[in-house]
């Protein structure tokens, strides 16, 4: 089959591979009907992300349908529709058992590697890193996919669009789980950093669950646009022109500061001051991987007592953090890689309700020959580019 | 083709040249700045995936050792330097690790109580056979392609809460071994806790051989630990070897 693997940093190559098999009885293997390139894949192929190795098939964020199933898998049939999340769970674990999917015990097939960086090893996940497990991608025409009978989402085969469900597996899920963990209770402003796919779905969530105000924060226009006119903000700040973000926040909010601060921008934000010299310095001689503006922003920048949470990804042991304002404002920090699993059959619902329309982040559609390309667009935000959507 | 990973598992003795490793067996603070380390750590596992080797693995693994020693500044990684030379009244190298699995202690006793299932997570074994009265033959890998016999017999059960076993007279590396499965607080299952201990292989006394043993004895069983683990609370143990990638020629 054709897959799209990565072979060195920022090179993408579309090769021919094996078919993917059935190695384990839980196991299924999917025809990959949609799929899409995630802003963590930037992370990926950018070099930022350590433990990929060349050769490795990228692609987390997939739908498709069911051709095999392994032997105890009795709950699909060859045919089903299916959503898959981006992180594998076992589906029996403590973790899974307490919705904390991501975190799965077992799922991680090199957890020995995850624990000698953290301490504990987290899920596997599809086509991100051997530390998580080292699982072949979606960007192909197939894919296997472990714990089937636990994992995907079955959706109906007909009426809605695989655009509209597409992102249930990875981007709207996190959004929605970064909404919940705000708590929101009635008068609270949100604040979202980042109108990709992640933050607008942060947005739109953070309405569903009954925020007052949403305060969208980004520097491109469109992804702006988009945010004010489908996915629930109420205001925006282009920090490319309002060069003090806390500051405006703090203007917008009469002096409070937004009751909770959405990072959905991760290791590669960018910003004009002076800090950004600093990370970009220290990136230069590999000191440090990520790049944290953002994170100082939300800490400083939410209200006393208030909650901030990252959706955004980070993978090291960044600096200059502000965790003196944290601690003394009495701050709660959430954070997690998403629990899709969770929340996938609420987020149907929202869908098939029209609640929400998820397909309003496609902005291109290729074949997996075209991911090389389609990836420097999204990188560089080319040509308005949001989501590209790939058909294999 | 097989994944270039595995986890850092193998015979004891395998191992053990190409397991560079913290040379203090304690925990210690590190004098460099925290991020050489987690740097050189990083490149190291980096290194390690590249080569696709044994040696390749271990060199990942020594890499997120360093790895771990900038994200803490201590010396010792986790899962690392638990086995520890004989205290008084002890007579070998000593291995201990213990894993919660969310199963019942009935359940996961009567598993490891059949021991032909141990090969299936303790991934040195290559077969136990059990006779009736107590005594069982064990087959395990040894270097370079070897298999090393013992037999052993059960010294002590007690149903669903502990099991121990001894080596038989012969054995090249005399040890006893324990188990023992007590309920986890708040619905959490079980914790399993295995001890191991060697009595220290003839002609290579010295504290450096008999920690380096213990090393790769520490690491098999806390790999199997897992294994057990997995194979108890979801039937299987995840996988990658024998799926896709590309080749990038
Ligand atoms: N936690 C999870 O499970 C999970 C899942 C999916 C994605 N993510 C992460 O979420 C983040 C966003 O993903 P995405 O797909 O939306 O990516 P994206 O690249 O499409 O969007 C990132 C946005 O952040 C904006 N941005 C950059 N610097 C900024 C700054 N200083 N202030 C405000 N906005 C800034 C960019 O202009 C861009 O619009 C990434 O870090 C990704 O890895 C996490
Ligand atoms: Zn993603
Ligand atoms: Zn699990």
């Amino acid at each position: 089959m054709k897959a799209v693997c990565w072979c060195a940093k920022d090179t993408l190559r579309v090769e021919t591979v094996a078919d993917p098999s059935i190695l384990n009885p839980r196991d299924a293997i999917l025809r990959v009907t949609s799929a899409s390139i995630c802003g963590s894949d930037l992370h990926l192929v950018g070099g930022y992300v350590p433990t990929v190795q060349s050769g490795d098939i990228l692609g987390h964020e997939f739908m498709g349908e069911i051709v095999e199933v392994g032997p105890a898998v009795t709950n699909l049939r060859p045919g089903d529709r299916v959503v898959v999340p981006s992180f594998i769970g076992c589906g029996q674990c403590y973790y899974c058992r307490q919705q904390l999917w991501s975190l799965c015990d077992n799922s991680n097939a090199n957890a020995w590697l995850s624990e000698a960086a953290m301490g504990y090893a987290i899920g596997g996940v599809y086509g991100y890193t051997h530390a998580l497990g080292g699982y072949a991608g979606a960007f192909a025409e197939y894919v296997r996919i472990p714990f089937a009978d636990v994992n995907p989402l079955t959706v109906p085969g007909d009426g809605l669009p695989d655009e509209q469900l597409l992102f249930i597996s990875d981007a709207f899920p996190t959004g929605y789980m970064g909404a919940d963990f705000c708590a929101i209770t009635p008068g609270d402003v949100i604040a979202v950093w980042g109108a990709g796919a992640v933050g607008l779905f942060a947005m739109k969530s953070a309405k569903l669950l009954g925020a007052e105000r949403v305060i969208a924060i980004d520097r491109l226009p469109e992804r702006l646009r988009l945010a004010r006119e489908h996915f629930g903000a109420d205001e925006v700040i282009n920090y490319e022109q309002q060069r003090d973000v806390v500051e405006a926040l703090k203007e917008m909010t009469a002096g409070r500061g937004p009751d909770a601060c959405i990072d959905a921008v991760g290791m590669e934000a960018d910003s004009p001051g002076l800090d950004d010299v600093y990370d970009r310095a220290l990136q230069a001689v590999r000191v440090q991987r990520e790049r944290v503006h953002v994170v100082r922003e939300a800490i400083m920048a939410c209200r006393k007592g208030g909650t901030v949470v990252l959706l955004g990804v980070y993978i090291g042991l960044p600096d200059k953090l502000p965790l003196g304002p944290a601690m003394n404002k009495g701050l709660t920090l959430k954070m997690a890689q998403q629990h899709g699993q969770r929340y996938a059959r609420r987020l149907l619902e929202h869908v098939q309700r029209g609640d929400i329309d998820p397909s309003l982040v496609v902005t291109h559609r290729v074949s997996l020959e075209d991911v090389p390309h389609a990836y420097t667009l999204f990188k560089h935000k080319d040509d308005g580019c949001i989501r590209v959507v790939i058909r294999p | 083709m097989p994944s270039p990973l595995r986890a850092p598992t193998g015979s004891i003795g395998l191992l053990t040249a190409a397991q560079p490793g913290p040379t203090a067996s304690g925990v210690g603070r590190a004098t460099v700045p925290r991020w050489v380390p987690t740097v050189g750590g990083a490149v190291l596992v980096l290194a390690g995936l590249r080569r696709r080797s044994g040696a390749g693995a271990a060199l990942a693994t020594a890499g997120g050792a360093l790895a771990y020693v900038g994200l803490t500044g201590r010396v010792a990684a986790p899962g690392w330097v638990q086995s520890r030379l004989p205290a008084r009244g002890e007579r070998g190298l000593v291995v201990e690790r213990a894993v919660t699995v969310l199963r019942p202690p009935e359940e996961l006793y009567g598993v490891w109580r059949t021991l032909e299932n141990l090969p299936r997570f303790m991934p040195h074994l290559q077969a136990v056979t059990a006779s009736g009265d107590g005594r069982s033959h064990w087959v395990a890998a040894g270097p370079a392609g070897s298999t090393v016999e013992w037999d052993a017999r059960i010294v002590a059960e007690q149903p669903n809460e502990l099991l121990r076993w001894e080596s038989l007279p012969g054995a090249r590396v005399p040890h006893r071994g324990e188990v023992r499965f007590s309920p986890a607080p708040g619905e959490r299952g079980t914790e399993v806790r295995v001890r191991l201990e060697y009595d220290r292989p003839a002609g290579l006394l010295g504290a450096t051989v008999a920690q380096l043993v213990g090393r790769g004895a520490d690491r098999q069983v806390r790999e199997g630990l897992r294994r057990f683990k997995r194979i108890m609370e979801t039937g299987e143990i995840p996988t990658n070897d024998g799926q896709p990638r590309g080749r990038c020629r």
